[in-house]
């Protein structure tokens, strides 16, 4: 926690939570989707479910998933921009067993037909925890540059994924990986200290046995 | 740097003052130079200005319409004035709460329920006393730096601790802020942050209806005279009779002994009131 999240971020109201804190949920759905989101199905729960409307949190999931971030003034009419840019969106009741009061779960479908589904919770300030993505655990804030790489579960993966990272000179802040069965997909979550280029993107994506490569930007920006 | 004691041993060590302590613990922390941090604490005070600005238009509402066009009650000359200071300082907290409250751009300060309070008072300061941009950055930092010590002691979340985290929190920034722009020394802005957590001790988050409007806007009022009234105590050279990392640890237990219903969840307080839960309350955003 540096002063910047003390003072800061620079949002649209009224709720660190429930509005910049769903809009950051919105914008990092959008960047695991990695492309144009064409229809989302949220499902909400707990305080979300009960206040969102008050809140402007249906409004700041659509603009995150448009791109928006938590300090754009169209976030007040991302409702109807969503409309004009094919974007179909319904939200409903969530049930969820002792999940956190501001937990919502998307499933997004980008442009590109790649469907997937996040679970995420707003946990106070416009602090968010990426909980899982395709019911992978994830557990990552957003706070640093992070590559989510979802890849074949074969020995070696790991080893390739970060020599690529350590062939573009960028530190390795922290890496977590998860799976949902041994040989079966996996995903590794790695937070950096340098940002990532196109470059080496195309490489890791390049590689063999990578399902999907997507790249959370963050450092740098008031996000 | 962890605590209030932290941040006061690294300006005291230095001969520095909070806000020159907490701007090298920044720049040493994020890897970047002073310059960078400075630049976007500027930033962060074009942002209050101007919220400050949009939040005085009489014809803001918000989403439930609950609440807004009431700062512009507040800052007629005639209602501002007769308290002077405090009274701009009050009109700028609402009027930032506000336009917080109708979707409008504000900056969380800590918290985005809580940001009137910090600006209102360091933007009233200014219109009083003539103090040039950069001394407000400066307190701008010292109350970012109590506000993480703060956050770290305690809570700066209401569902976890109240209101005494939110407006709480932001009332001993601010009052920590004053103390620095005014002149006061180090262990008087520590004091006065003290004397702020400790008047605000016990405060409950009850938003009306689960938003964040009724009592939130007034709350930022009543915080920022809290601020004002301590920054007054600690300036004249009243010692807070415990040290301020204490109080914030008592904040804490305050928050964790606090029922759900009074952390946030609208069920509690002011949100229990009949009148708020049949929607019958007295209207002042028709």
């Amino acid at each position: 926690m540096d002063l910047f999240d003390i003072i800061g971020p620079v949002m649209i109201g009224p709720s660190s939570s429930h509005t910049a804190g769903a809009a950051r949920i919105g914008k990092f759905t959008r960047m695991l989707l990695g492309s144009e989101p064409i229809t989302a199905r949220i499902g909400l729960f707990g305080s979300f479910q009960k206040t969102y409307l008050g809140h402007g949190t249906d409004k700041a999931l659509i603009g995150g998933l448009m791109g928006m971030d938590v300090d754009d003034i169209r976030l007040r009419e991302s409702l109807e921009l969503a409309d004009s840019r094919g974007l179909t969106y319904e939200f409903y009741d969530a049930e969820m067993r002792g999940a956190h009061p501001n937990t919502v779960i998307l499933d997004v479908k980008g442009e590109d037909g790649r469907k997937i589904q996040v679970r995420a919770a707003s946990v106070g300030g416009s602090e968010i925890i990426i909980q899982s993505i395709d019911g992978l655990e994830a557990g990552f804030s957003g706070h640093e540059n992070t590559l989510v790489i979802t890849h074949h579960d074969t020995p070696g993966m790991i080893a390739s994924i970060s020599g690529e990272v350590a062939a573009s000179q960028i530190n390795i802040a922290t890496m977590r990986v998860f799976r949902q069965s041994v040989g079966g997909e996996a995903m590794v979550a790695l937070e950096l200290d340098g940002d990532a280029d196109d470059a080496l993107l195309q490489r890791l994506s390049s590689l063999r046995g990578i399902f999907h490569v997507a790249y959370l930007a963050v450092k740098g920006k008031e996000v | 740097m962890r605590t209030v004691l932290d941040l006061l041993d690294a300006a005291t060590k230095n001969n520095q003052t909070l806000g020159q302590a907490s701007l090298a613990w920044q720049a040493k922390h994020d890897g970047q130079t002073e310059e960078h941090a400075w630049n976007t604490m500027h930033k962060m005070l074009a942002v209050m200005r101007e919220s400050a600005q949009a939040g005085l238009s009489p014809d803001l509402r918000s989403v439930s319409g609950m609440v807004g066009g009431q700062a512009a009650k507040m800052i007629q000359p005639t209602h501002a004035s007769r308290f002077g200071m405090l009274g701009k300082a009050c009109a700028y907290a609402l009027s930032i709460a506000e336009s917080n409250a109708c979707m409008g751009k504000i900056v969380a300060a800590p918290t985005a329920g809580s940001c009137g309070i910090l600006p209102g008072a360091l933007l009233a300061a200014q219109e009083d006393a003539g103090y040039t941009d950069d001394e407000l950055v400066w307190g701008l930092f010292t109350g970012a730096a109590i506000g993480r010590a703060i956050a770290i002691g305690a809570t700066i979340s209401g569902a976890e601790g109240g209101c005494q985290a939110e407006c709480g929190a932001a009332a001993g920034m601010a009052a920590a802020a004053l103390v620095e722009l005014y002149g006061g020394t180090p262990q008087q802005a520590c004091d006065a942050c003290g004397f702020a957590l400790m008047n605000m001790m016990g405060l409950v988050c009850d938003p009306v209806h689960g938003l964040v409007e009724i009592p939130c806007v007034y709350r930022n009022v009543g915080g920022v005279s809290q601020a004002l009234s301590a920054a007054q105590m600690a300036l004249c050279g009243i010692r807070c009779p415990l040290p301020c990392d204490e109080i914030i640890l008592a904040m804490k237990d305050v928050g964790d002994a606090m029922p759900p219903s009074l952390r946030e969840t609208g069920d509690g307080g002011c949100a229990a009131c009949h009148s708020a839960r049949k929607h019958r309350m007295i209207q002042n955003s028709d």
